[in-house]
């Protein structure tokens, strides 16, 4: 190994972005394990620490294996005080929040209790990671935005929880993440969706779950790399389930972003479904609009890690085809596969349209414009 | 192109790397088992701190199913998407066309031709009896 004589070079230097920017992706960690603690009930502690987890999927615990880099996170993101990436917010606001202006950041915790076969411990940790993201991220930096994590398995707790954080505004969506036990449009999940509609809080469907489903529509790969591309196929199943079992039609005003899965891939979807829906709109009747206009008016999209054709323009006819209006900025801090802002567009987008796609559109969607 | 004396060699063991910015450029030079080396610290994909990755082989294949894995030590993978580099050249096995990272020359000098000049010494002492790492710049 290679040992240095310096303890860490200066923040990554990229070019500074001055114009600030939304980051719909960030990714909070815990600096210890029971960093949580404070926020369970006593009997949890000791529950987890005699029987454990119990989640749906084997080797949850992330990372279950070395994802490319160390806890699948820049090498160059490891607070000075210790602790994983991601989980000092004095370091991510030196590294990352006030070198690339960033003016509002998504929190997505990761490792929730989401997936957890026991219900009740499954939402006593998310409510507790509820807390902990007020407590240490969004109470301390205004710029930082929770997401409400739910005990996605059970519906009725789910919207509970989201009843609880209903108006606070240290929250800004639900999420769930894309591999749950089942399609994440069938029934068993509708009481999460209306409880977000009712609370005006969109819902955010992160790549990756525990529902014990292989990351492949075809089974378990072999390497890592399918899975970096399996999340676009996951993500695909789950917006397909969406709207044909009607969640749009019951929740009309429901919105939902889908978190680090492409988008260069939606236009075909949207164009698949409605070519099949056209002969086969008898089977799910109470569909009253063509798919893809559901995709359009309900579905906004981060861009991390961006689609990266070899000629940019066609970058810009995917986005044409998705809209300006719907893609929401991201770079996944601290994770390996971080998208730098100042890189990811290429030139010849106008003001306006870098305008949306770096900020406004968050500001509209999350409520904060 | 100036000449920099940027360490005694004996501060600068195989293994090790030293950081340092030199006319505002962030470099780092390495020895690898006694062979130094210099990069411009900055990866030319997305522009994280290239040299603070991890030094791995090189795992090539002539054919599927033969892997070489070679070199090691010599390529250096960026901490953010773990880019690969020749430390020798600088050279991209991902993108070979597209990037290079900005390779420095690296020597050892004797501390009696390095008191000459033209070298520029930073903030090193320079005395005869030594050996001094030198990157030109």
């Amino acid at each position: 190994m290679n040992v240095q004589f310096r303890d860490r070079p200066g923040p990554a230097s990229s070019a500074s972005i001055k114009t600030a920017i939304a980051d719909c992706d960030i990714h909070p960690a815990r600096a210890t394990a029971s960093e949580l603690y404070p926020y369970l009930a006593k009997r949890w502690h000791a529950h987890l620490e005699t029987y454990g987890k119990h989640p749906y999927q084997g080797m949850m615990e992330g990372p279950p294996y070395p994802k490319a880099q160390p806890n699948a996170s820049r090498r160059d993101a490891y607070p000075p005080e210790g602790g994983p990436q991601g989980s000092s917010l004095s370091f991510m606001q030196k590294q990352h929040l006030d070198p690339n202006n960033v003016a509002l950041g998504v929190l997505n915790p990761l490792n929730t209790g989401q997936g957890i076969r026991n219900h009740d411990l499954s939402g006593a940790i998310c409510s507790a990671i509820n807390d902990w993201q007020i407590e240490k991220w969004t109470s301390k930096d205004s710029r930082l935005k929770g997401s409400v994590v739910v005990p996605n398995e059970d519906g009725v707790a789910s919207a509970a929880e989201i009843r609880k954080r209903a108006g606070d505004k240290n929250f800004v969506q639900v999420l769930l993440l894309s591999r749950n036990v089942e399609p994440i449009g069938q029934r068993r999940y509708w009481p999460i969706y209306e409880a977000a509609q009712e609370a005006g809080l969109p819902v955010g469907v992160h790549a990756f779950g525990f529902g014990g489903n292989p990351i492949t529509a075809s089974g378990w790969p072999s390497f890592y790399i399918e899975e970096m591309v399996g999340h676009s196929q996951c993500q695909q199943t789950a917006l397909a389930s969406l709207v044909l079992e009607g969640v749009f039609e019951r929740y009309p005003k429901l919105n939902m972003v889908m978190i680090e899965a492409g988008f260069g891939w939606a236009p075909s979807l949207a164009w698949r479904l409605d070519k099949t829906f056209e002969k086969l709109r008898s089977e799910v009747p109470y569909l009253k609009r063509k798919p893809s206009e559901y995709i359009s008016d309900h579905i906004w999209w981060t861009t991390q890690p961006m689609e990266d054709p070899e000629r940019r323009e066609h970058l810009l006819q995917m986005i044409e085809w998705i809209g300006w209006d719907k893609l929401l900025f991201a770079t996944d801090y601290p994770h390996w596969d971080y998208d730098d802002p100042s890189r990811v567009l290429p030139a010849g987008v106008s003001d306006a349209n870098r305008q949306a796609f770096y900020l406004d559109n968050a500001r509209k969607l999350y409520g904060l414009a | 192109m100036a000449r920099h004396v940027i360490a005694p060699v004996d501060e600068l063991p195989p293994g090790t790397r030293k950081f340092l910015t030199i006319d505002d450029r962030p470099i780092a030079v390495f020895n690898i088992k006694g062979e130094f080396f210099g990069l411009l610290n900055r990866c030319p994909h997305q522009g994280a701190a290239l040299c603070e990755g991890p030094l791995i082989g090189l795992a090539q294949s002539s054919d599927p199913g033969e892997i070489e894995y070679t070199r090691l030590g010599e390529i250096i993978r960026c901490p953010w998407h773990g880019w690969e580099f020749d430390i020798r050249t600088g050279q991209s096995y991902c993108e070979p066309k597209r990037f290079r990272a900005r390779a420095y020359p690296v020597n050892v000098e004797p501390g009696s031709s390095v008191m000459k000049g033209p070298y520029v010494a930073e903030t090193i002492k320079v005395s005869v009896e030594s050996d001094y790492v030198v990157v030109d710049l």
